[in-house]
């Protein structure tokens, strides 16, 4: 019992991020009158905050290192759109060449910035600042101050969705079938690692705590499936999102290396000490920042149908502030890709809940930066009342 | 009689689990020099911070008489309007600030807070010379040396008409020839301007050389206050009442299995890393037998940590050579990564700032030096996690509610467990213990003292460092001691002593 209360505990300011989700998820529906959770607007919530999702999962790794933060993200989505724009129109090379090789841009542009941070020892902030004004630069050149309109596979990866193959009255049926198939392999992995920890002798949760969550998880996919299955069906983007979130959850909380960028921000001469490559980590983390960004810079592309000059911009504060609110600590060491995640579908759904009220966007901007204190005060006070207990 | 310009009555100060101050009486009479000596960790520093509000009026239980005033200060601005001056042995200048600014810190001489500049040159150079310092007051306290800037400390605390100077090792970090220039001055002082100074230093001749009054502390207690001309000055008299202890069984029993030689270090030589003509490990040698514990003692500054860090793989210093040797093979270690991997261990003195990481949980701090050990293809296996952290949460005894709680909430004792387990876990040969036991209570330290004298059963070789003379003579089987960078002897555990080690290291300083 004492190890679940630890365990608890040790998750409490997590749990506390999905409850004030929840909050302002029924506190929008009520003010909407029901608009925030029909069918198409939770398609459209998910489609519009796609990239910002996306950049709040690597700037959660950079935040992770030692609450550095990088500013370069937005000018780097702008000049990913740019490159995009040159390779497959300009050049003439084909679309997916193109991703590949705008993909490659970002990897470069961050471990440009990568490169001055670990092993010039530049502060990140000043290195990133830079970057934002080099790349700035970089996406104007190649546009010229035009907006060039992008090939057609650009659209489909941000806002397009599977194909149907059995529809039924409108309802995206093959989006309901990937939902069931999703939460049976779910609930068989679960099983598995369950009855093998159980083999080999390891502690296992009580049964009750296990089927509740495991029946929780289940209903939660069936139920977004459905609802998404109402809408427009299944986004490509909410595959491309979930495998990313897979992938760097795993990562930070499974592998070596992501047990090493959490020792780095929780002490990085007690790191150094234990053997850590503090340098390495710096650089890997602020390089895969630019993939992401990247990555998040041809999904933006292809919302906007086009590359234009002014992708992109601010975009590193709404993830910024994504992260903080989703409990990254501003120290290091303390915070989430869920937790980023959440904290990016708390600013979405501000955005979108405040314009479908008709909220100027001057009053929002004020809103959103209200929030942003108050969450990151609910840290710092919460903290230092943990700290006065003991 | 003389007047009495200080007296400090029944002071006590306790820090958790320790009695740093027990009850200590202190007169200073106007117009001396009033010496305090006494080893690392006897209560000299705590007594002056105590006095110059360091420590603020309530943390401590005692009355502070000065100039027939009571005084309770709660800061050190308090302390300094009475007049009361701390010089500290780490020097609290700003290096990139100029020479009157920073005599002028906190004290501009400013009206309706604009600052009149031609009137602080002015009063600066007045300063500047009194103290013997003939640079332009422009000049930034970067571009000047180490003894120059202890001198402008000393004018700053002239500027604010000081009455009683308390200098906390002044000469410690200084050459010879500074370190003379310095006891000149402050005997001018004294005897032209009549500033009453209180000095704490380790170095017995100096005192001896310039001080009225010798007060000894040991163990946060006043031991004597010799006087001169009334009592014997000489080094030994002093070092008798330093360290005059009997020594009682705080050391569990152990019987010394000692092999050949396993790990051998030899002309080691590492330069200072911000200053790359300053030698901070001058040619050592050493040698560690397997199962045996060596101790290296010295005072503070001697450069112990700096030897054993630039050895664990180059984490201190720069331009290092030397060769290290480990059962007969040269060693390369260009990074701790490969120290980790050639079997050492180092075990740093501050565990709350380099050893641990103290948001994180018992769990991951044991494991984080070889997480290899737990990992297959680059994955953690957390089921592996915490059997092995559960195996030796049990076997050091650590005291928390699991392996779960976070190391920050765990006492002084508990947090050093968790720093053995995880070297521990590492499996070293050879393990460096910087300062392993301090601040640290005596139950803890003597569990600590067996899972020393264990790992030294298993044949590893340990390497002890410690300020605390009695730890070192009560478990190590030889000791080497070290002073300004250099290894000035070697000690069997029969010949070593207190007195002879002290006498070692003042001898050498000379």
């Amino acid at each position: 019992m004492e190890k679940h209360r630890d365990v608890f505990r040790y998750n409490i300011r997590q749990y506390g991020m999905l409850f004030a989700l929840i909050a302002i998820v029924l506190i929008f529906q009520i003010l909407t009158g029901g608009i925030l959770l029909r069918p198409i607007n939770v398609s459209r919530l998910i489609l519009q905050n796609s990239y910002i999702l996306i950049l709040a999962v690597g700037m959660m790794l950079c935040i992770l290192t030692g609450g550095h933060i990088d500013l370069s993200v937005g000018s780097v989505v702008a000049m990913v759109g740019a490159s995009s724009a040159l390779f497959s129109v300009r050049l003439g090379l084909p679309a997916s060449l193109s991703i590949f090789l705008g993909l490659l841009v970002g990897l470069l542009a961050g471990m440009w910035q990568g490169f001055w941070i670990a092993f010039v020892k530049i502060p990140p902030f000043i290195v990133t600042l830079a970057g934002m004004l080099i790349f700035n630069g970089v996406n104007n050149i190649i546009l010229n101050g035009q907006t060039v309109l992008l090939p057609k596979l650009y659209i489909t990866i941000a806002s397009d969705s599977i194909p149907d193959f059995f529809s039924v009255n409108g309802l995206h049926l093959t989006t309901v079938i990937i939902g069931v198939v999703c939460s049976v392999a779910y609930l068989i992995a679960q099983l598995i690692i369950r009855f093998s920890k159980i083999r080999n002798g390891y502690e296992v949760n009580s049964k009750q705590w296990f089927m509740t969550k495991t029946a929780l998880v289940v209903l939660i996919i069936n139920l977004f499936a459905y609802w998404l299955a109402r809408a427009n069906g299944l986004p490509y983007i909410v595959i491309l999102l979930v495998v990313i979130i897979a992938v760097y959850s795993f990562i930070t909380n499974k592998t070596v290396a992501g047990r090493h960028i959490y020792a780095l921000g929780g002490n990085a001469k007690a790191a150094e000490l234990s053997g850590i490559n503090t340098r390495k980590v710096m650089f890997w983390v602020y390089a895969n920042m630019g993939f992401l960004a990247a990555l998040a810079g041809i999904v933006f592309a292809g919302r906007l149908n086009s590359a234009t000059p002014t992708a992109g911009q601010g975009f590193e504060l709404d993830t910024i502030a994504a992260c903080f609110i989703g409990g990254a600590s501003a120290t290091g060491g303390v915070g989430t890709i869920i937790g980023a995640i959440i904290g990016g579908f708390i600013m979405g759904i501000m955005n979108n809940g405040m314009s479908i009220m008709g909220i100027s966007t001057f009053w929002q901007s004020i809103i959103k930066g209200l929030v942003t204190i108050l969450a990151v005060a609910f840290d710092v006070i919460s903290k230092s009342k943990a700290k006065a207990r003991y | 009689m003389a007047e009495i310009i200080l007296d400090m009555r029944n002071i006590t100060k306790t820090f958790p689990g320790v009695k740093a101050l027990d009850n200590v009486n202190l007169q200073v009479e106007k117009g001396e020099i009033h010496a305090l000596v006494g080893e690392n960790g006897a209560g000299k520093s705590t007594l002056m911070n105590v006095l110059s509000g360091v420590y603020p009026f309530g943390t401590y239980s005692g009355e502070i008489v000065f100039e027939g005033k009571k005084c309770e200060f709660r800061n050190v601005k308090d302390s300094e309007k009475v007049g009361i001056a701390i010089i500290h042995q780490e020097l609290a200048l700003n290096p990139f600030m100029t020479i009157a600014e920073n005599i002028f810190l906190c004290n501009e001489c400013a009206r309706n807070g604009i600052i009149n500049w031609d009137y602080t040159r002015q009063e600066a150079r007045k300063l500047m010379k009194k103290v013997g310092l003939t640079e332009d007051p422009d000049t930034l306290v970067m571009d000047i040396g180490i003894g120059k800037q202890q001198l402008v400390e000393i004018a700053k605390a002239l500027s604010k008409n000081v009455k009683l100077l308390i200098l906390d090792e002044p000469t410690a970090a200084l050459n010879d020839e500074d370190s003379n220039n310095l006891l000149n001055l402050l005997l001018e002082l004294n005897q032209e301007h009549g500033i009453t100074c209180i000095i704490i230093s380790h170095k017995i001749y100096e005192v001896i050389r310039i001080a009225d009054k010798i007060t000894v502390i040991r163990d946060g207690m006043i031991v004597e206050t010799l006087k001169r001309d009334v009592d014997e000055f000489s080094e030994n008299r002093i070092i008798k009442g330093m360290v005059g202890r009997e020594l009682v069984s705080r050391f569990p029993e152990r019987t010394p299995n000692i092999g050949e030689v396993r790990f051998e270090v030899k002309d080691w030589v590492v330069y200072d890393p911000l200053d790359d003509s300053r030698m901070r490990i001058n040619h050592v040698s050493f040698n560690v037998r397997s199962g045996e514990i060596v101790g290296i003692a010295g005072l503070m500054g001697a450069g112990r940590t700096e030897l054993a860090m630039s050895l664990f793989g180059k984490a201190y210093g720069r331009k290092i050579s030397g060769t290290v040797i480990k059962d007969g093979k040269e060693l390369v270690l260009k990074s701790v990564r490969d120290a980790i991997k050639e079997g050492l261990a180092y075990v740093t003195e501050d565990r709350k700032t380099a050893g641990l990481i103290l948001i994180d949980n018992i769990k991951r701090n044991i494991t984080l030096a070889r997480l290899d050990k737990v990992s297959k293809n680059l994955v953690i296996s957390e089921e592996l996690e915490t059997i092995v952290s559960e195996e030796l949460r049990q076997r050091l005894n650590i005291k928390a509610s699991g392996i779960y709680q976070k190391t920050g909430e765990l006492s002084g004792g508990n947090q050093q467990k968790v720093v053995l387990s995880k070297w521990i876990f590492a499996e070293p040969d050879v393990i460096f213990l910087d300062e392993p036991t301090r601040g640290i209570d005596v139950g803890s330290k003597y569990e600590i003292y067996s899972i020393i004298n264990k790992l030294a059963e298993q044949g590893k070789c340990i390497v002890l460092i410690s300020s605390e003379l009695p730890e070192i003579l009560g478990i190590c089987d030889r000791i080497y001691i070290m002073n300004e960078g250099r290894i000035v002897g070697e000690m069997n555990k029969a010949e070593a002593s207190q007195e002879n080690i002290m006498k070692c290291i003042l001898e050498s300083s000379r």
